[in-house]
């Protein structure tokens, strides 16, 4: 897809430059590249489906939308081994202490995508007593693809913005982590153990 | 009918009797047990359908919905509790044994507690939840019921309440699991257990002792939903219940208001639905085959199936603008007319489908690793289907004649020629088999159809505030994974007072617990995947 296509150029630019305003070191510059260049083309995702976006998800990896042509056709079903969240549905009071946990155990870099309106606002059931009003009040989410369900092209669009966010990420410049091991550890104590 | 009515009113003198479409009876609690036994046993009706919970001006209380196994007539009961403050009715959960589940389900809704039931649990909602939702004064207040990132508390321990020789009622402390059980926790994020259901499973080495199956995970209160939108604006809710019955839904939930509002439809529009209902019978049940063969190991078998299942989801989408959520279906016929191609799309999936249901056969069916996996596995008798009102594919799997199209025809269905799919084995084959067959079936009707389309008008004239005459109906079509209910109570305003969807998932997963029993824990997705449930479709 060339360029100019997507509809959001501004945001990636305005990120670049907030990433190279305090300059790269050539070497780290090229390596960040590199790395970039392998890991926006291999994301793999967390099999993470509550409801109906699970199943045009399944439709992208089937043989028609073949999502394996972009490299995220390795679906996980540990969030260990996966590199981004689809949150494919909706969320509801009950599951998200779940989802929660599954976020935490991604390992870093790790992405949330918000597939689907329920995932962005609670959609049609935004009223309801039983269901969350968007998940960005739960885990930071990177894009957001909307849709009742949406369409597996737009999927595949969602995911190709996150690849091209990861492609002008820093990867050894510290962006990754958001919080020092100190600070971590400052605020989440752990019983009995000296530092 | 009548006999049932005179034996009613020569036993239980202190029973009224209301005649309808579907004769309603109005019993006090004291007496309902006996009256619901010499039914079960005298007038055969054997298939509990459903358990509405009511929220009256006067009272709360419970309709009981049942169903003969063999004739398909239907009863209603309706049983009022009298005290608000602690509401109590005694259970059926003895005679019926989907009663617990559906028990469990008023409990949380509406807080009745059933002398009798062995486990009082809250089922959709944490335990800690505040209030019973589906009451007309529940606090909806956010700050009782926070949304919290803490792990939810999970006890070992539920409650069933005893009736003493002198009236009074004991509360009693029931262990789920012992001490000494050894308990594995499945889901709810698991990629076998499709979608967000939680088994907690105590094993014994590799085979399983007991299931306990938690809900709720995406329980969304689409009934609670219901009772503030208009009529038309329910529908769409429809669609994401089971996402892959959307038509049939549609179908049922139109149904009923057509005929509670007095709607004539065309038979145009009949015959579209029929077709839409079994277009989509083909796709659910191709993709069944994809994902229960790949939770049995042949990823390869989804490339296969999905390939028809797209073909299917371009002629919705040429007619209805959508791949997944419809909202096709509309009072008083469909939202648009078919798209001009639709007749040559559907003869060309026509002939394309006998070739792909033989090349799935040959690819997997006959293969002796799938054969192993699926023969004698998850065994459920015909008797115990109809108890746990285990309903479609797995319940004919099972020998129980419960097709919803033959045992109470509704729209254009006596008019055609089909088979109802039956088997007698009662296991993980049967159920996959029946589901192959049952694709055969559906293509014979639209086969039927395709070329009698009439003309005539897709959709009558509605009024868009549609208002509804104060009175109770129900409805029920068979989705794709077994007969689907609604239960609708009007005010005579143009809002539903109480709508209640009857899933056809629900009971399936309550018999998860009685197939897995001695089984071993890898048999546990085979039997799951069997079964077919769609967690919205349960939870709501």
């Amino acid at each position: 897809m060339p360029y100019e296509a997507f509809k959001d150029n501004e945001y990636i630019e305005s990120l670049v430059k907030q990433l190279q305003e305090s300059g790269t070191n050539v070497v780290v510059g090229s390596l960040d590249k590199l790395i970039n260049w392998g890991r926006s083309n291999s994301i793999w995702p967390l099999t993470f489906a509550t409801s109906c976006c699970g199943i045009e998800f399944v439709s992208l990896g089937a043989a028609r939308f073949d999502m394996a042509r972009f490299g995220w056709e390795v679906a996980r079903a540990s969030p260990r081994q996966a590199d981004f969240m689809m949150v494919a549905g909706t969320i509801v009071n009950r599951m998200v202490p779940v989802f929660r946990r599954l976020y935490d155990q991604l390992a870093e870099p790790k992405y949330v995508i918000a597939c689907g309106s329920c995932a962005i606002s609670g959609g049609p059931f935004r009223r309801s007593y039983h269901v969350a009003k968007g998940i960005e009040d739960i885990v930071p989410v990177d894009v957001f693809v909307p849709g009742c369900p949406p369409r597996p092209e737009a999927m595949i669009y969602g995911i190709m913005q996150l690849s091209r966010k990861i492609k002008v990420e820093r990867f050894f410049g510290g962006v990754n982590r958001q919080e020092s091991q100190k600070e971590f550890l400052k605020a989440h104590p752990v019983e009995g153990v000296e530092d | 009918m009548a006999n049932i009515t005179e034996k009613i009113a020569k036993n239980f003198p202190e029973a009224t009797v209301e005649e309808g479409a579907i004769t309603m009876i109005t019993i006090a609690d004291a007496k309902w047990h006996d009256l619901a036994k010499s039914l079960r046993d005298e007038e055969n009706m054997d298939y509990l359908v459903t358990i509405v919970g009511m929220d009256w001006p006067d009272a709360l209380g419970c309709v009981y919905y049942l169903m003969s196994s063999a004739t398909g007539e239907m009863l209603a009961v309706t049983v009022k509790a009298t005290d608000r403050e602690k509401p109590m009715l005694h259970s059926v959960a003895d005679l019926w044994k989907v009663g617990c589940l559906l028990e469990r389900e008023v409990y949380d809704f509406f807080g009745i507690i059933f002398i009798g039931n062995p486990d009082m649990r809250r089922l959709f909602l944490n335990i800690d939840w505040v209030g019973y939702p589906l009451r007309k004064d529940y606090d909806m207040n956010p700050e009782l019921n926070p949304i919290s990132t803490e792990n939810e508390r999970t006890s070992d321990v539920t409650y069933t309440y005893v009736e003493k020789a002198d009236g009074s009622v004991e509360k009693k402390e029931v262990e789920v699991f012992t001490p000494e059980d050894f308990v594995v926790n499945i889901g709810p994020q698991h990629p076998a257990t499709h979608g967000v259901l939680r088994f907690r499973t105590a094993v014994d080495g590799e085979t399983i002792n007991k299931i306990d199956v938690y809900m709720g995970y995406i329980h969304r209160g689409v009934e609670k939903l219901c009772e503030s939108l208009t009529y038309p604006q329910t529908l769409h809710y429809m669609d994401r219940l089971d996402y892959f019955s959307a038509h049939n839904y549609h179908h049922g939930l139109c149904m009923l208001f057509e005929k509670a509002a007095g709607i004539e439809i065309s038979r145009r529009a009949q015959v579209i639905r029929v077709m839409m209902d079994e277009l989509s019978r083909i796709a659910s049940h191709c993709l069944f085959i994809g994902t229960f063969c790949m939770d049995l190991g042949a990823t390869t078998m989804l490339f296969y199936t999905l390939r028809v299942r797209e073909q299917i989801l371009d002629i919705m989408e040429k007619t209805c603008g959508a791949r997944m959520t419809f909202n096709y279906d509309c009072i008083g016929g469909v939202m648009q007319d078919l798209a001009p191609d639709f007749v040559q799309d559907v003869k060309a999936l026509l002939e394309v489908l006998p070739a792909n249901i033989k090349e799935y056969n040959k690819v997997f069916t006959g293969n002796i690793i799938a054969r192993n996996r699926m023969e004698g596995i998850g065994h459920i008798s015909r008797e115990d289907a109809i108890s746990y009102g285990v309903t479609g594919p797995s319940g004919r799997a099972s020998g129980w004649a419960c097709d919803i199209r033959k045992l109470r025809p509704y729209s254009i269905y006596p008019e055609l020629d089909f088979q109802e799919v039956l088997a007698t084995e009662g296991d993980v084959m049967a159920r996959f088999k029946v589901r192959m067959r049952e694709m055969e079936e559906s293509a014979k009707i639209l086969a039927q159809l395709v070329d009698n389309i009439p003309d005539g008008e897709y959709c009558v004239k509605v009024p868009k505030l549609l208002k509804i005459p104060a009175g109770r109906w129900f409805e029920m079509v068979e989705g794709c994974r077994g007969a689907f209910g609604v239960y609708l109570e009007s005010d005579g305003s143009t809002k539903p007072y109480r709508l209640k969807i009857v899933p056809p998932c629900l009971p399936l997963a309550g018999a998860v617990d009685h197939m897995t029993r001695g089984q071993k824990i890898a048999d546990l997705i085979a039997i799951g995947g069997s079964l077919d449930y769609i967690i919205p479709d349960m939870d709501r």
